[in-house]
């Protein structure tokens, strides 16, 4: 039971207007049937986690039964531990999930691929089912990758000839003292 | 085992992975028949979901054959076909004690806003889904039911969510004799919404989206007269010259964050991620309903904040109900329904799909080929 701080049976008029029908939730929360309130139930047996389960800290106790589904792991599941000392309330705490799901995809890639799995990116898409009932879209998207793709590749070898051809001098720091020009006197 | 796996946003595919075990004495071990890709799977699988991990297993909608149970699961046992309800619920807690399945303290540890559900990104409790051949459905005597021999398993699978949900959506609606309803979206579960809407008392049923194939289906089905906003300079006008000029007593919205017909709110949404997904069904929801109406929510939003118009809700004195669907809490009267030819949800399946072509599945659901109303997963075969 929550706890109480104020002797209701000393408000006047207390409960006088109450009535039970006057509750829009019906039939979707069965609040008449309500005995007790607060923590008060006899809980199922505990199950013991077995891999590291993050916790909100809104609960005040971790649930009789968890999931045991992917348990943090890497820099993105630092970015989750980080998040969980933050409530639900706060907008950081969903923010930073995001920004964990991102760079786990990257993971996800780098794992397949030290696993010697090669991703095969377009049949996860579900390339094959575009080309079967939306071929114009194929062939848009398709262009529209690979243009990206032969610009991205067209941008990082102009850089770098660019590079070769006129090397940057190194930047002079006023406090190196063999950078200070020689004057003559 | 074979099963979905997740790699990223619009990246699936299935895998090998290991046999799930029981963890806990309530659990049991259900070897799954069939498997749908639910519309708010799509919410997951374009990125919108925090904590969604990659390697993680969707599915949340989902029956089977009972392969084994735990110490202390008394109401099944091997052999059992089972209906699987998308709620992990204890059934002890304050909130299960009420009927509140959706919404179970004892099944979530990452947040204290939702129950459990099953494949549904940590967010919902981090538990593998029904997408594979097997799967892990913990608390096996307080949600699975025994598909009746009568029951095809078609409707079967249904009720684990899309029925009692858009059952739920009516029901929240507080629908009295002749009401006008309006439904935001005609995926599968706007349509059990509007198909559910009569069954209260509706006078008048409308379904309003933008995909024609999807109106045409719902103008059948439910049925219901059909809108496309696309046609429709200002869909909130449009309503209330439909019901002169007061509103309907009654809006759903069951579309959720992945709304289309807003520019601003597509972009900040579901694009940026700047907004918990694009709100503009439940922004017309509430702009739609008549003064002193009732907004009833169903479609899924993140847990961060949308852009609505709350001022509206104070002015108007709506009403705004929502849940997560009580699918065991509905479950005999859904029954009741089917035996009684009131209901016929597998009328609504359009695609059947081996585990193998997953990827395929959830790219023609999303991107909504093939005039795809709900696919339905095989994972042991037929």
């Amino acid at each position: 039971m929550t706890k109480q701080l104020v002797d209701t049976s000393k408000i006047p008029g207390w409960g006088t207007d109450a009535d039970p029908k006057n509750n829009p939730t019906y039939p979707i929360r069965h609040i008449e049937d309500q005995k007790d309130r607060g923590l008060t139930w006899t809980r199922p047996s505990q199950q013991i986690p077995q891999v590291e389960v993050l916790r909100s800290i809104e609960h005040n106790r971790l649930p009789a039964v968890i999931g045991t589904s992917t348990p943090p792991s890497g820099l993105s599941g630092a970015i989750r531990r980080y998040a969980f000392r933050r409530s639900e309330s706060d907008w950081w705490h969903w923010l930073l999930l995001m920004g964990a799901d991102r760079i786990n995809v990257v993971e996800g890639v780098v794992e397949d691929l030290t696993r010697g799995k090669l991703p095969n990116i377009p049949g996860e898409m579900g390339a094959r089912s575009e080309w079967q009932h939306n071929k114009k879209g194929f062939v848009l998207k398709a262009g529209a990758t690979l243009a990206v793709g032969i610009a991205l590749v067209a941008a990082f070898r102009r850089g770098g000839s660019r590079q070769e051809a006129t090397p940057v001098p190194a930047v002079a720091s006023p406090t190196d003292p063999d950078s200070v020009p020689h004057i003559p006197y | 085992m074979l099963a979905m796996n997740y790699r990223g946003p619009y990246r699936v595919r299935a895998d090998e992975k290991p046999m799930p075990q029981i963890l806990h004495p309530e659990d049991a071990i259900v070897r799954v028949t069939r498997s749908c890709i639910c519309g708010s799977d799509l919410h997951l699988y374009h990125g919108m979901v925090p904590d969604t991990r990659v390697g993680m297993t969707f599915g949340h909608e989902f029956c089977g054959i009972v392969e084994q149970v735990g110490p202390e699961v008394r109401n099944l046992k091997p052999g059992d076909h089972v209906l699987v309800p998308f709620n992990i619920a204890c059934g002890k807690c304050h909130f299960c004690q009420q009927g509140l399945y959706g919404n179970c303290h004892e099944s979530n540890a990452q947040a204290t806003a939702v129950g459990g559900i099953f494949g549904y990104s940590h967010t919902a409790g981090g538990y593998d889904g029904g997408q594979a051949q097997y799967v892990r459905v913990p608390y096996a005597d307080v949600g699975p039911m025994v598909i009746p021999d009568w029951m095809d398993p078609d409707d079967a699978v249904l009720l684990t969510d899309v029925v009692p949900t858009g059952y739920q959506a009516a029901e929240m609606g507080g629908i009295q004799p002749g009401d006008t309803v309006v439904v935001f979206g005609a995926g599968p579960v706007g349509l059990m919404a509007a198909r559910s809407a009569w069954l209260f008392g509706a006078g008048r049923v409308i379904v309003i989206d933008h995909l024609d194939y999807r109106l045409e289906f719902a103008r059948v089905f439910a049925p219901a007269e059909v809108y496309n906003f696309r046609e429709i300079d200002d869909v909130v006008v449009f309503l209330k010259k439909q019901t002169d000029s007061l509103g309907a007593d009654v809006c759903i919205d069951a579309v959720g964050g992945d709304a289309a017909g807003n520019a601003l709110q597509y972009v900040f949404g579901t694009k940026l991620k700047l907004e918990a997904g694009s709100a503009i069904a439940l922004h017309w929801a509430i702009n739609s309903v008549k003064k002193g109406g009732i907004v009833s929510i169903v479609g899924v939003y993140g847990p961060t904040g949308n852009m609505i118009p709350i001022g509206n809700v104070v002015n108007k004195g709506i009403t705004v109900r929502a849940n997560q669907a009580s699918v065991k809490r509905l479950l005999p009267r859904l029954v009741e329904h089917i035996r009684a030819g009131h209901l016929n949800p597998k009328a609504m399946i359009t695609h059947r799909v081996p585990l193998t072509d997953i990827a395929d599945a959830y790219h023609i659901f999303s991107a909504k080929l093939d005039g795809c109303i709900k696919p339905v997963l095989l994972p042991n075969g037929q």
